[in-house]
């Protein structure tokens, strides 16, 4: 193992012709069943919007599979105005055993390092069953499930980035 | 407040979250310490090959611009290197996406208030495919310093944003190059917010005369070695 890891910095506000030029939703050819929306707010220590977040999703398809020919599993989405971000893909699986989730890096002016964390979806039966959920204090758990609502037919799960003191998301060391 | 990293982030080559002289950390920063998850699923690939395969290299930012038709001002640069993985070994097919400032300082953004003159020549948007011994290579021009508000008389240095894939999701690595000699490295918290002073000296290229092109543009070497889990991808096909 090499000590000589680049050290990483802000992506900074300027990013989004060039990292956006990739589009927002998960490349797949899901069935109308699958069809998912991620979307949500991500907010700093005074509750204030960020407006300039960059949010990547990266999980498998729902057998457990990560990229494979028709299904890359990946998608990326800047913050609006107000702090919100909105993602298209489908319902992911459990690719270690637990339950469904999906891995999220946040990017943003003021993160100096990238944070890691997981989506789990509120209404999946095995959320109680999973190692990385059950290893997070219970008090910190809620942060990390994601509510679900109908928007004209798609499932939207709602999950919002706390970067700083109450209710702060739970980041994994990744 | 999440001052001491543990971890992936112990050792000084990350930066703490919070650092108090980049005023954007303070609301920014994390206040609880990042949960140790022990390396599962992430490490199940992640997306740099298939993107750089759906979308390919536009490695010439000083002709790429597609409103301008005409070349980029500025001082003509070639900056290349090796992309590797924490093992020293190459990450071949991969993903680099970088965007930067023209020569005068300002970005193709709407957020970017500098009084600084746009090239419409120059969009500041280029990526590269490593190739089977994880090389990248890029043509640009050099990019200027620019005024930022975060304390008084403050300048960001010269620098090119670069964003990477590794094999793994926890490979993804977004940084920023530096150029050497460049008398605004102290003044500047981002640069300095890299504890260790070898780890802050790897954000600075190296001037590379063999890589400098006769009569053309000068050349600079930039190699990117990413951290978190290491180890070799497996086989999509292979997966449970």
């Amino acid at each position: 193992v090499t000590d000589a890891i680049t050290p990483p910095q802000t992506v900074g506000p300027f990013f989004h012709d060039s990292l956006l030029q990739i589009p927002r939703n998960v490349i797949s050819e899901p069935t109308e069943e699958d069809r998912i929306a991620i979307t949500g707010r991500v907010l700093d220590g005074g509750g204030s919007p960020v407006d300039d977040a960059l949010i990547e999703i990266w999980h498998s398809d729902r057998s457990g599979r990560f990229m494979h020919e028709n299904f890359l599993g990946f998608g990326r989405a800047a913050t609006d105005d107000f702090g919100t971000y909105w993602l298209e893909t489908v319902r992911p699986g459990a690719p270690g055993g637990g339950a469904p989730c999906i891995w999220v890096h946040v990017f943003a002016r003021g993160l100096l390092d990238r944070l890691a964390t997981r989506i789990y979806l509120a209404d999946e039966s095995s959320n109680g069953e999973d190692p990385l959920l059950n290893s997070v204090p219970e008090e910190r758990r809620p942060t990390l499930i994601a509510s679900r609502s109908e928007n004209d037919g798609l499932g939207t799960y709602h999950f919002d980035i706390r970067l700083q003191g109450d209710g702060e998301t739970v980041f994994f060391d990744i | 407040v999440n001052r001491i990293a543990t971890g992936r982030r112990a050792g000084g080559i990350y930066p703490p979250y919070l650092f108090e002289g980049y005023r954007s950390t303070i609301r920014r920063a994390p206040s609880r310490s990042l949960l140790v998850a022990p390396s599962i699923d992430s490490e199940l690939g992640g997306p740099g090959a298939a993107l750089a395969e759906l979308w390919g290299p536009d490695d010439d930012l000083t002709r790429n611009s597609p409103t301008g038709g005409g070349e980029a001002l500025g001082e003509r640069i070639i900056v290349t290197g090796h992309v590797l993985d924490v093992h020293g070994e190459p990450v071949a097919r991969t993903l680099v996406e970088v965007w930067q400032a023209n020569a005068a300082g300002r970005y193709v953004h709407d957020k970017d208030g500098h009084d600084a003159p746009l090239d419409p020549n120059f969009t500041g948007i280029g990526r590269c495919v490593t190739d089977d011994e994880g090389r990248y290579r890029l043509t640009t021009i050099k990019p200027g310093a620019y005024p930022w508000a975060n304390h008084e008389n403050a300048w960001r240095p010269a620098h090119i944003h670069f964003s990477v894939f590794g094999h793994t999701f926890a490979g993804r690595l977004v940084t920023q190059m530096y150029f050497p000699g460049d008398p605004l490295h102290e003044q500047d918290p981002i640069f300095n917010s890299i504890p260790d002073e070898e780890a802050r000296a790897r954000l600075v290229a190296d001037y590379a005369h063999d890589v400098t092109r006769e009569g053309w543009a000068l050349g600079y070497r930039f190699n990117i070695v990413l951290g978190g889990h290491a180890g070799t991808p497996r086989d999509p096909d292979d997966s449970p």
